[in-house]
């Protein structure tokens, strides 16, 4: 049984979309975690701040999942077209951070920020065009 | 309540939408003067940190993650969201005003819905509070 070339395609844009979509989720969750990096750089000055950001486990996780986040891309770009895959990436990411800001980090996703996050969308996907 | 940003925060977010988009836009132009990187040629990559071009576009992308990483502690990831998403308008932006590229209606309309959004986003509150979630953070974290 051959898989058809769509389902690749859409396996590699689904797969990059969660990579980010977990990065970013874990590093707004570190970050919230820390608190404010401006009081932080007050009392500990840059290099404190810089460190406690570093030191941050969830951060580390996340950025970690954007760099394999970056790499994913580059081998979807290899098997996909940049005006199929760029919008399509860059759509999904955002429904998909809108509901896991709503359920992994209790964000308050009110009707202003689904409608911000569907004008991203619609919006990403004009421009592409 | 941190419903009200300061004038820096509102600099941090105007700096994520600019340093993304510019710096991609430095780094396409450095990497078309180095050429096609394949799997045959990466010692190309090696090549391109000293295109000034490629270095630029490099610090840009830095300071996109160090703004984008202090804006998340004190917003939400939906709140910022949108800021990001304004990258996109301002490529489009650049490419129709400096290198004169015409735009399409519909580019145009994907252009005021990115920026509707981030009015949208910008009128609400910046942080969703839960005092006993940070309080149990600091506990776990600290």
């Amino acid at each position: 049984m051959t898989v058809s070339p769509a389902v690749h395609v859409w396996s590699a844009i689904l797969f990059v979309a969660v990579l980010a979509v977990i990065g970013e989720v874990m590093i707004a969750s570190g970050m919230r975690q820390l608190g404010d990096l401006d009081d932080i750089r007050a009392s500990r000055g840059l290099g404190g701040a810089i460190v406690a950001v570093l030191t941050n486990a969830r951060f580390v996780i996340g950025a970690l999942c954007m760099a394999l986040n970056f790499f994913s891309m580059l081998f979807a770009l290899s098997i996909a077209n940049l005006s199929l895959a760029g919008p399509a990436i860059a759509a999904l990411t955002y429904v998909g951070n809108a509901v896991a800001a709503k359920f992994f980090l209790r964000e308050r996703v009110d009707r202003r920020r689904w409608l911000a996050t569907m004008c991203v969308v619609v919006g990403v996907i004009l421009l592409s065009h | 309540m941190k419903h009200v940003l300061k004038p820096s925060q509102y600099a941090i977010l105007v700096a994520i939408m600019l340093s993304a988009s510019v710096g991609d836009s430095f780094l396409k132009r450095g990497m078309d003067e180095v050429g096609a990187v394949n799997v045959h040629h990466l010692g190309l990559l090696w090549h391109a940190l000293f295109n000034p071009y490629v270095d630029i576009g490099i610090v840009l992308l830095i300071i996109f993650f160090a703004t984008y990483t202090t804006a998340l502690s004190w917003a939400d990831l939906t709140f910022v969201m949108p800021a990001t998403a304004f990258g996109y308008v301002v490529i489009a932006l650049m490419g129709r005003f400096w290198l004169h590229e015409q735009l399409s209606l519909s580019r145009w309309m994907g252009i005021l819905l990115i920026v509707g959004a981030v009015g949208f986003v910008a009128g609400g509150p910046s942080r969703t509070e839960h005092p006993e979630l940070d309080q149990m953070d600091a506990g776990a974290g600290r």
